[in-house]
């Protein structure tokens, strides 16, 4: 007779044997919170990639933070101008890590149309970008594809190593 | 009452310092000469004639010219449904004129926003701040003699700017009803560049 703490195949399927770097990867890949830096009308098409039709909770990223701290995945959807260059830089500082970026759309990946005085010529001049999305603005599928590009790039991170590298620095506790 | 009237009760009332009212495509200018009456012109504008809305105010960089600055004032009466271009002329040396802020409210952040982008002071502004650059940006980037790639500053804390590449640019579009290629934005040579005239590369033999 089967003890009620065992293992339980009929309840809980068949049991998956992988790495810890694959395991720890596939959690943070699938559920990449996004941080809304909508600056201009790039935003309007992030709200589409939101909503029902194109569904972003599709990938596991439909919570959409307002805070750093809680938030994976800065989408810098919009132009940057100097004058906001600051607060993009302070805000992306204090997302905790890991965190990654994704300049959407002309603007914020090289600053687009506008050439001039006030505009900062693409984010990665402050911040370091993971994926860059053309278009102005780009469609929707177009965001869902940078973010599914930017899994595919979560899947690939040697998260291990990393933590082991990152050890000294946390302290005897860790 | 129509906008000629108007202007013509202006003229009546302050004289000399009011130019001749000139007419555009139905629109009424007038030229202020002194512009230390504009108070006191404005005020008549609004208590007497019935122009109780300040519509915008904008400002000119005659470059090269003296004097370099004119500033324009547009008026509107919501009672007449008439609309009243006010204009006059500030000296470079001077760059002030008097606020229009007793007059009408709304001025504040127009004021503030050519004191910012071209540099001009509106004295008696109660809080003439930049409005659109932050606060320590040592240049006004609406003045013609100011480059549109901008020029490097380093405010650290608050705000740097770079030179930008132009790459041969400033890409202009033209007003054509050619198809979207002759419209696009691209770099033009003056002559390419006047009033009506698309771009010559594509001009059909």
């Amino acid at each position: 007779m089967q003890s009620e703490y065992a293992y339980d195949s009929k309840i809980e399927g068949d049991v998956i044997v992988t790495r810890v770097d694959a395991a720890l990867n596939w959690f943070r890949a699938n559920s990449v919170w996004p941080m809304p830096m909508g600056l201009a009308c790039c935003a309007i098409e992030l709200m589409a990639v939101g909503a029902s039709r194109f569904d972003i909770s599709r990938f596991g990223s439909e919570v959409m933070r307002f805070s750093p701290r809680q938030s994976d995945c800065m989408i810098v959807a919009g132009t940057v101008t100097y004058k906001m260059a600051a607060c993009v830089k302070r805000i992306y500082d204090q997302m905790s890590e890991p965190k990654w970026v994704i300049a959407m759309g002309a603007c914020a990946s090289t600053g687009g149309m506008y050439r001039s005085y006030a505009t900062l010529q693409g984010v990665d001049n402050i911040i370091p970008v993971d994926v860059y999305v053309s278009g102005c603005p780009p469609r929707p599928e177009a965001v869902l594809d940078a973010l599914m590009k930017l899994q595919g790039k979560i899947k690939k991170e040697p998260v291990l190593q990393d933590l082991v590298a990152l050890k000294p620095l946390l302290g005897q506790n860790q | 009452m129509t906008a000629l009237e108007s202007a013509n009760q202006i003229k009546v009332q302050f004289g000399d310092i009011i130019s001749e009212p000139a007419e555009f495509r139905g629109e009424i200018s007038l030229k202020l000469a002194d512009a230390d009456k504009l108070v006191e012109v404005c005020n008549f504008a609004k208590k007497t004639l019935g122009f109780d809305f300040l519509v915008d105010i904008t400002s000119v960089d005659n470059y090269g010219e003296d004097p370099r600055w004119t500033v324009v004032y547009h008026l509107r009466s919501l009672v007449h449904n008439v609309e009243l271009r006010l204009k006059t002329d500030v000296s470079e040396e001077k760059s002030a004129l008097p606020s229009v802020l007793s007059v009408w409210r709304t001025a504040n952040w127009h004021e503030r926003e050519i004191y910012d982008m071209m540099g001009i002071r509106c004295v008696g502004h109660p809080d003439l701040r930049r409005i659109l650059m932050w606060e320590g940006y040592p240049y006004h980037p609406l003045r013609k003699d100011f480059p549109l790639a901008g020029k490097p500053t380093d405010l650290p804390g608050v705000a740097f700017t770079r030179v930008t590449p132009m790459e041969g640019g400033p890409f202009v579009t033209l007003p054509t009803k050619e198809d979207s290629i002759a419209r696009e934005p691209r770099v033009r040579v003056p002559e390419d560049a006047e009033p009506g005239v698309s771009d010559k590369r594509l001009v059909k033999k």
